[in-house]
């Protein structure tokens, strides 16, 4: 637009783009010296808990499934209460493919999971997104409900109740082979798989598409009253979300080697929600700072109250609920910018 | 007359028994500034919205440069060049002030379908929109999130964004509506200064905005058109002063 710009031009530009509030814009997608921690730590817990890397898989999997609710609900605003429909869209797609040895090398595997879900993704988007508040609550919940019962139905070839045991999968670029009683290669493979959707996910929100996005969630008469595809942009949001969950729930069989019924079930869907909120939606790093909470608490509560574990975490989210609407992250940003404005007006 | 941008003929909508909208044949010329008046209820804010295809009519056709338009959604007329403000805010408002001009300049110059590049490297889209503050004098409040700023800021912030949009019709749907009395001459002397080839449709209650702004004026009145003319000729019309500026005439003695 401005390439034939005089030097007059490009210094009344420079005058403009120099507000603070041009320059903040400016600089947002770039990366921090932070966002490398999760990583580190990431690598750092493969050498420290080498007993407990199955237990780091469940967590790399649930973090990618919370990163794929955050896009659609967090960034689009799109509510949803039957979000496990695409994971276990996913890891049957992969679970199927594997049991019945058509398809077992996991990276192609994972492609074609995240296939399968954006494509019901897609199409119960087409109907139910025409829909907003409690209505697409209950729509998403029927969907998820009505594969839960295809996955119960057909077990000739789902395996019903049993689900599908023992699933074979190929090494990763043929060479790492999958051990089913030590989960290093799995944990790895998890953490590249997540590493390479949080790419796709962080460029995505920080793009043009990403803040309409945002735009949606903010004031949805708004962004019609300016011309935007509403209703194209959120469909699309909500297939590549479904698409995520897909490779969450595939990777999930892939690393746990068996696929059931649990993978779809309200359960699931209602955990991730609760680790997304936990951990605060629309923020990128909710997903990370919920699924450690979460199963980290999860794991310590069960071994010291066997009986009443869920106790402690209803009391958690009570507190969060009451005192922390934007979750832990949120809270962080709240205590961070008191303390700045504190320093800023001694 | 000049030419004509935005016409309507015979429109009508209906909410069951209930007619809102009846029969209007308008024209709004190329740079025209132009307000609709009415009682309350007359039916102002429903035909806007049948403008600008919020709501589709239940009868008659709606052009825009001679081109039929009635059957095109919100999205597709806002591409042709119609932009509305709301006569209750409609903003982002958990994002700063040039976040929400930038949202609508991205949708306009396309920039709102890319999905692998970054926002921040739009500078066209920051650029424009730094601009489009510095005219309207809101540059200063650029980094503020619009719930932190007054009302008669917000109000200037709805404006802005459909500035943004570079329409050839505005519509203004009381655009100084809620605003302290202190605080609304930003807006009017905002909407004075608006480019000259953009025509202008202001919803307005105030007498002395209308008299002062409005080249010619529209009266609704049940739904129907009730009367036409300039501003002079519609303060002197004595069925208008009896429904509307009846109740003040002192008022319209002002202009």
């Amino acid at each position: 637009m401005s390439i034939a710009a005089s030097p007059s031009d490009d210094a009344s530009l420079a005058a403009r783009i120099d507000n603070p509030a041009a320059r903040a814009l400016m600089r947002r997608h770039r990366l921090r010296w932070w966002e490398a921690l999760p990583w580190l730590a990431g690598i750092a817990f493969y050498f420290a808990f080498p007993d407990y890397l199955s237990f780091g898989c469940d967590l790399l999997v649930t973090i990618l499934f919370a990163l794929s609710l955050d896009l659609a609900l967090g960034y689009a605003g799109i509510i949803t209460l039957g979000h496990a429909a695409f994971f276990g869209a996913g890891a049957y797609a992969v679970g199927m493919l594997a049991s019945y040895n058509v398809w077992t090398e996991p990276i192609t595997s994972l492609l074609l999971a995240a296939l399968a879900a954006a494509l019901i993704g897609f199409l119960s988007g087409l109907v139910l997104l025409r829909t907003a508040g409690l209505t697409l609550l209950m729509l998403t919940l029927c969907t998820m409900a009505l594969l839960e019962q295809a996955a119960n139905m057909g077990h000739a070839y789902t395996g019903g109740f049993d689900g599908l045991p023992s699933l074979p999968i190929a090494p990763v670029f043929g060479v790492f082979e999958f051990n089913p009683l030590y989960a290093d290669t799995q944990y790895l493979f998890a953490l590249g798989v997540l590493f390479v959707c949080f790419l796709f996910v962080r460029t995505l929100v920080y793009s043009p598409f990403g803040q309409s996005l945002t735009g949606i969630r903010e004031n949805i008469l708004r962004m019609h009253a300016i011309g935007s595809p509403v209703r194209w942009r959120v469909l699309i949001c909500y297939t590549m979300s479904a698409a995520l969950a897909g490779v969450a729930g595939g990777l999930w069989a892939q690393t746990t080697a068996y696929v059931n019924l649990s993978a779809l079930g309200l359960d699931r869907a209602a955990t991730v929600l609760i680790v997304l909120i936990l951990g605060g939606y629309g923020r990128l790093y909710g997903a990370f700072i919920g699924a450690v909470v979460y199963l980290a608490l999860e794991h310590f509560l069960a071994q010291v109250y066997p009986t009443a574990w869920q106790l402690g975490l209803g009391l958690l989210l009570v507190l969060i609920a009451l005192f922390a609407r934007n979750g832990i992250l949120g809270l962080g940003e709240a205590l961070w910018r008191r303390y700045r404005a504190k320093r800023a007006a001694p | 007359m000049s030419e004509i941008r935005l016409e309507t003929q015979a429109l009508s909508r209906r909410f069951g028994a209930l007619v809102a909208v009846q029969n209007m044949d308008f024209k709004l010329a190329a740079g025209a500034r132009h307000a609709l008046i009415g009682p309350n209820g007359a039916g102002k804010t429903t035909f806007i919205n049948l403008l600008t295809g919020v709501l589709p009519p239940t009868g008659g056709r709606v052009l825009l440069g001679g081109r039929d338009i009635t059957g095109l959604a919100q999205a597709g007329r806002v591409k042709l060049g119609i932009a509305r403000t709301f006569q209750i805010n409609r903003l982002f408002r958990g994002l700063s002030v040039l976040e929400n001009v930038c949202m609508a300049i991205a949708e306009r110059v396309g920039a709102a379908r890319s999905m692998f590049y970054p926002a921040g490297k739009r500078t066209d889209v920051i650029d424009e929109a730094m601009q489009t503050l510095q005219t309207l004098k809101l540059a200063d409040a650029a980094r503020h999130r619009v719930s932190e700023l007054p009302y008669g800021r917000q109000r200037l912030v709805e404006l802005a964004i459909t500035i943004a949009l570079s329409p050839t019709v505005l519509l203004l749907d009381e655009p100084a509506a809620g605003v302290p009395s202190a605080e609304s001459h930003i807006i009017l002397d905002a909407i004075e200064r608006l480019p000259e080839n953009i025509a202008v449709l202001i919803i307005e209650h105030d007498m002395d905005v209308v008299f002062r702004f409005a080249k010619r004026v529209t009266v609704m009145v049940g739904g129907a058109l009730f009367a036409e003319g300039t501003p002079r000729e519609i303060e002197s019309n004595p069925r208008v002063r009896e429904v509307y500026l009846g109740q003040s005439p002192h008022r319209a003695a002002h202009a």
